[in-house]
């Protein structure tokens, strides 16, 4: 494809970031999710809300915030320094810590619709049957929310390999650690190499139309009560 | 035919204000964001017409202008970008000439550190900020410091690149990078710096950040954009651009 070694580390680094977000996203994401398509509690409306903040809030905003918080002196910095972590900024896990919140409603929103549509029915029936938590939870739950599962993971990992504003806030462009694909894109652009650019980016266009093609296509082929959306 | 009048009136309303005062678009590279707020006051008090200000990164105005922006005039950081867009055909024929040659600075926010060559040598900062030398002029100045003073590969794996010299500025200014290069137009008002220690890098340590003005193919027509580049070099303008850090072109350059 004529891509550069740096490219080619860009694209290998935004897979691993990717990989890895999405699934620390599904283990955390599982169990929000499961609280808010059950809960009646008061609280359900403001956890929601932050919940769903990402989708609007500028990445600037975000990008920002963390940069600030996660600095020396801000109140993560101090935590992390004094578990002897140093600070995140600038760090592989620094852009894992910031995606998590950046993607975490491409992930929690249809797995929680997933299990809202579920409905109590089949968790008593399942009770009656003496069947635990544990095992109401994988032999009911995950089977019937399979496709809130599936649209979430490619979600979560096509949005955080789309992410960009938040990476060039608090990533510091570094090769190999923080150098994502849509950052090195913008490099190309900036120093007028649109030859390099147009790779890249049609690439990743590619990517991106394709992933969403196949999870639309697998839906409508087995209808199921998921959305997207606040 | 009262429908007609009411939209008669509000077409006339609507125009006035652009028929009234002559205003002009300029796009203004980010380092010299804080002189140009100065000077455009200047200028606005002195001829009467509007400045619409645009500030960011040159690439990102180049690449706009070449798409049809409506910017008038260009203030670039550097001297590679008006040139190209000369060559295009974009520019009009001889306007082009040198407003600012940039200082650079070595620049910390830390408490207890002294930012200066020692420091550099010494390695002892857990991060070196730098605008991107790809594409930023003052990145570029900057890896040219460390490769004459020798420490390019010392300090490689402490880098840390902002996309320009605004977060560079950022970087440092958080906390999150101990040191950074950065313009002294940043850090430099009325002839002081204004906060934090500094280093200011001499001048024979990297190439004069010359950076060019020029006056666009949609300014032509605009009597007002010639004003304001008559007016960049006046006395009143370079005394403002010089109180920033920056020095002012010797008239050879400015004929080139």
């Amino acid at each position: 494809m004529g891509f550069s070694a740096s490219d080619w580390a860009a694209i290998g680094l935004t897979l691993r970031l990717a990989g890895t977000v999405t699934l620390l996203l599904l283990l955390i994401g599982t169990p929000i999710a499961w609280w808010l398509a059950r809960t009646g509690s008061w609280w359900k409306g403001p956890v929601s809300a932050l919940v769903a903040l990402p989708l609007i809030l500028p990445p600037t905003v975000l990008g920002f915030y963390l940069l600030l918080a996660m600095g020396p002196h801000g109140w993560v910095g101090q935590l992390t320094q004094s578990l002897g972590l140093g600070t995140l900024p600038f760090t592989f896990w620094g852009l894992v810590a910031a995606s998590l919140l950046y993607s975490m409603p491409f992930v929690i929103q249809p797995i929680q619709n997933a299990m809202e549509a579920i409905g109590d029915r089949p968790l008593e029936m399942a009770a009656t049957l003496r069947a635990g938590p544990w095992d109401r939870f994988f032999s009911v739950i995950l089977p019937l929310a399979k496709p809130g599962f599936i649209t979430a993971a490619v979600l979560g990992f096509a949005h955080t390999v789309g992410e960009f504003g938040i990476v060039l806030m608090i990533g510091g462009n570094i090769p190999g650690e923080t150098q994502v694909v849509s950052v090195q894109i913008y490099d190309h652009v900036e120093a007028l190499e649109y030859q390099n650019a147009h790779r890249l980016a049609g690439a990743m266009l590619i990517f991106s139309f394709a992933v969403l093609m196949a999870l639309y296509i697998t839906q409508r082929r087995r209808p199921a009560p998921v959305k997207l959306g606040v | 035919m009262k429908h007609l009048w009411y939209f008669f009136l509000f077409t006339l309303i609507w125009l006035a204000p652009t028929i009234r005062a002559a205003e002009i678009s300029v796009a203004v590279a980010a380092n010299f964001t804080k002189p140009m707020r100065e000077i455009a006051q200047a200028f606005e008090k002195a001829s009467g017409h509007t400045l619409k200000m645009s500030f960011g990164a040159s690439g990102k105005f180049y690449a706009q202008i070449h798409n049809g922006a409506p910017f008038e005039v260009f203030f670039s950081a550097d001297q590679e970008k008006p040139a190209a867009l000369e060559n295009d055909g974009l520019t009009v024929t001889g306007s082009r000439f040198t407003y600012a040659v940039g200082g650079l600075v070595l620049w910390s926010a830390k408490k207890g550190l002294e930012a200066g060559p020692e420091v550099l040598k010494s390695g002892r900062f857990n991060k070196l900020a730098l605008a991107n030398p790809k594409h930023a002029p003052y990145g570029a100045a900057a890896m040219e410091v460390l490769t004459r003073m020798g420490l390019l590969e010392q300090s490689r794996s402490k880098w840390v690149m902002g996309e320009n010299i605004a977060q560079t500025f950022q970087f440092i200014e958080s906390g999150n990078a101990d040191l950074g290069f950065i313009a002294l137009s940043q850090v430099m008002e009325k002839g002081k710096i204004l906060s934090g220690s500094s280093w200011v890098v001499p001048a024979e340590l990297y190439p004069a950040v010359q950076q060019d003005v020029v006056l666009l193919r949609k300014g032509e027509t605009n009597p007002a954009a010639r004003d304001l580049l008559t007016f960049i070099r006046g006395v009143q303008a370079t005394a403002i651009i010089e109180s920033f850090g920056y020095g002012i072109a010797s008239t050879a350059t400015e004929t080139r």
